[in-house]
């Protein structure tokens, strides 16, 4: 137990006894979270129970049953007791089992609980990385509401638990459960625990490794799933006001352990269990999950020859194949780049050709005009000079004849 | 909340969807810092319990290293901390043995348990640092030792099937031991801080402090701080490490009265006044080691072991830790792509 270490006997008071002392105010300073996903068909009583629970409204709205599809509504408080601070985030399933077609029904839970393992596995895998102000959002609980129909679980629970219990801490819950009659309640629970152990779904066990608590968690464990009722509204009982139902024949009240199991899961969940569940989550099913998560991703811790392989060497494996591969990419696409090109200048080659042949087309026409409009200029250019050699001929020939008759021939000039 | 915000909030709150990875899932919604005293108890308060019980199972851990030219009572002063022999005394090099050649790395464990409370004690003592004609680079070795502890950690942190409890060898807090010579730090002391105490915490400490008198120790402290602040040596509680305004008050009030304390360690025990008190016995008067005005050993007893004990873990894992590991990170150029995202983004880019 002491890992070989030799046990040395102190011989006065040293003081490290105060260290969990130390170590408590530490985590009082960071505070603390707490994440409680409620699964249930809608009118379970999931709102009023969690309302109940943590003794305040938190304002959640009624939804209507005419979801198209199952949706998850997360919700964060800032809760506060004597010097602890409680970030308390509530996630709470809209539409659940109000569908025709319920085969969807659950992977959006699934999905949201590995969503927040992958967030926070990114950070923890970071470069710098700031985890220790980090506000874990990983499911710490599932209150799973079972219908108080008193005869067995329905496949949507069964199928839905068997897809969590690897993933998440279940805690089955039979809500309203005032609707149901004492010993037909203890048949239910018997039925449902059974149930649930034949399909081999795994829920959660109040650990009882720690005498002063291992008694009280092995007694809770026998009445499991919890019959609760829960109510935000008071009625007076002797001359005290409880949290109770009123029924025309008679008052169910909330915190009396006769009547349900509220008191025993408060004490379980918050009282007891609370770090518990928080560790489990961490060790347990985040651990599962990073560890499936990297391997899907390609790493190993031993290579096939079964030498450890260090993560090192795994992503610098990762990364050279990564570097081959975008390599080979780049390739191809420059060939395909290069092919194109060819293709085009093909293209615009010959489109040029045809342009150069229609140019010289047109070159050919216009030089046969200029030719045919040079012949027509010389034929007017002839046509010009004989009549000018005409005009003179003719001109000659009246000076001819104004000399031999003057005056007729002035008269003629002043006519003309 | 009145009626309107909660209208307005219903609509939000509907067209939430469940998010993608890497966002946060809670809807960005104020905080009501509801006082759950008004409403009734709860019982959240009792997770300091089931938290306290939880640490006192598992145990804890703790690894102090002492460094300081052989002769200065390192041993003792570590076994007066802990009443206990957690570590051996050298009687000195006799003539037999030889001085060794560079520095020696010696970590010895020990289980010891007070109050419910057990703890793994591991002293790790280095013989030979600054005992040697030549000293360059005696710090080295340690050095060493301490990143190979960090690196042996982030070896199991990154395995993919790792172990529950991670076994912390790292060295959590390092006793420098200063020669009481009451004029200055020596070059070496300089040098050895200078480069460790970005790796480590470091908490230098005046040895055999009964050879100075109360004025000479309060000028060599003062001597010693103002030195240690020109040449920018940051020790433990470091200022940037402080949280709030409550741990910077206090721990300024540390750093510029209390440290470096001046100590005297003893394991013999003398009658004082009817009372056993652990000292050392000279001709002039019984030396009383947890007497606050003999020495300050009690302050770094109380310091070291009652108030910051967890502390230095703490600045350990969360702060020296981290800048290794980032340093080791990125030396090899980083992580690989992580999911399909990146990948596609990277071909979208080519």
């Amino acid at each position: 137990q002491n890992d070989g270490y030799r046990s040395l006997p102190l011989f006065g008071h040293v003081g490290f006894d105060s260290l969990p002392d130390q170590l408590v105010n530490k985590c009082i300073k960071q505070g603390f979270s707490f994440n409680i996903l409620c699964i249930g068909e809608t009118g379970t009583g999931k709102s009023t129970l969690i309302d109940s629970l943590f003794n305040t409204t938190f304002d959640d709205p009624v939804s209507t049953h005419f979801q198209p599809n199952v949706r998850l509504r997360a919700r964060t408080y800032d809760l506060q007791e004597s010097n602890v601070h409680l970030k308390l985030t509530i996630v709470n399933t809209v539409g659940f089992g109000d569908q025709i077609n319920k085969e969807e029904s659950y992977q959006p839970i699934v999905d949201y609980i590995d969503a927040q393992f992958e967030a926070y596995l990114q950070e923890e895998l970071k470069i710098k990385r700031s985890l220790h102000s980090y506000h874990d959002t990983r499911i710490h609980v599932c209150l799973y509401f079972i219908s108080p129909t008193g005869h067995s679980l329905k496949t949507l629970d069964l199928l839905t638990m068997k897809s969590l219990d690897s993933k998440v801490n279940i805690i089955p819950i039979i809500g309203k459960a005032d609707s149901i009659s004492k010993t037909e309640l203890q048949r239910f629970k018997v039925k449902l625990m059974s149930e649930l152990v034949t399909n081999g779904v795994q829920i959660y066990q109040f650990p009882t490794d720690d005498e002063t608590v291992s008694k009280i968690n092995a007694i809770m464990n026998g009445h499991l799933p919890f019959a609760v009722v829960g109510s935000t509204e008071e009625v007076k009982v002797g001359n005290k006001m409880v949290k109770a139902r009123q029924y025309p024949w008679g008052i169910v009240q909330v915190e009396n352990e006769n009547h349900c199991d509220f008191v025993k899961l408060r004490e379980m969940l918050i009282c007891t269990n609370m770090e518990d569940l928080r560790e489990q989550t961490h060790a347990r099913h985040y651990e599962l999950y990073r560890r499936c998560r990297l391997e899907e991703m390609g790493f190993r811790d031993t290579s096939p020859e079964n030498k450890p392989v260090s993560l090192q060497e795994a992503y610098e494996a990762k990364r050279h194949e990564f570097y081959v591969e975008m390599q080979r990419k780049e390739e191809e696409m420059r060939q395909v780049f290069v092919q194109r090109v060819k293709e085009k200048e093909t293209i615009l080659k010959e489109a040029e050709q045809e342009i150069q042949a229609r140019f010289e087309h047109l070159r050919r026409l216009h030089q046969e005009e200029r030719l045919k409009l040079e012949r027509n200029r010389r034929s007017l250019e002839d046509e010009m000079a004989s009549f000018i050699k005409k005009k003179a001929a003719a001109e000659l020939l009246q000076t001819q004849t104004l000399l031999s008759t003057p005056m007729s021939l002035k008269k003629d000039k002043d006519r003309k | 909340p009145c009626a309107g915000p909660v209208e307005s909030k219903n609509e939000a709150a509907m067209s939430e969807l469940v998010p993608e990875p890497r966002q946060k899932p809670a809807v960005p919604m104020k905080p009501m810092g509801i006082n759950a005293n008004l409403l009734g108890y709860i019982g959240i308060d009792t997770i300091i319990e089931q938290m306290r019980k939880k640490t006192m199972k598992t145990g804890f851990d703790f690894n102090i290293m002492v460094v300081g030219q052989s002769g200065l009572g390192k041993s003792t002063l570590v076994n007066t901390l802990f009443k206990s022999q957690v570590s051996r005394k050298s009687s000195g090099w006799n003539r037999e043995e030889k001085i060794p050649k560079t520095v020696e790395i010696k970590a010895i464990g020990h289980v010891i348990e007070e109050g419910g409370v057990k703890m793994k004690l591991t002293v790790i003592d280095t013989p030979g640092f600054g005992d040697q004609i030549n000293n360059e680079n005696c710090w080295e070795p340690i050095e060493k030792y301490i990143n190979e502890q960090y690196e042996k950690f982030l070896k199991e942190e990154v395995n993919i099937a790792r172990k529950k409890r991670i076994p912390d060898t790292r060295v959590h807090c390092c006793l420098y031991f200063i020669s009481p010579t009451g004029h200055s730090l020596r070059p070496l002391d300089l040098e050895f801080m200078k480069h460790l105490s970005k790796v480590v915490n470091i908490i230098p400490v005046i040895a055999k402090a009964d050879t100075m008198t109360l004025e000479e120790k309060t000028e060599f402290k003062q001597r010693v701080r103002k030195e240690l602040e020109v040449n920018g040596i940051e020790f433990y509680p470091q200022k940037e490490f402080d949280e709030d305004l409550e741990d910077k008050t206090e721990n300024d009030k540390i750093r510029q009265d209390s440290m470096p304390f001046a100590v005297v360690g003893s394991d013999k025990e003398y009658q004082v006044n009817g009372k056993r008190v652990l000292g050392r016995k000279t001709p002039w008067g019984i030396i009383e080691v947890e007497n606050l005005t003999h020495c300050e050993f009690a302050l770094l007893r109380d310091f070291v072991i009652r108030t910051h004990l967890q502390d230095l873990k703490e600045v350990t894992h969360n702060i020296h830790y981290e800048t290794y590991r980032a340093k080791r990170l990125n030396d090899n150029g980083g992580l690989p792509p992580m999911t399909a995202e990146t990948e596609e983004s990277h071909e979208s880019n080519l």
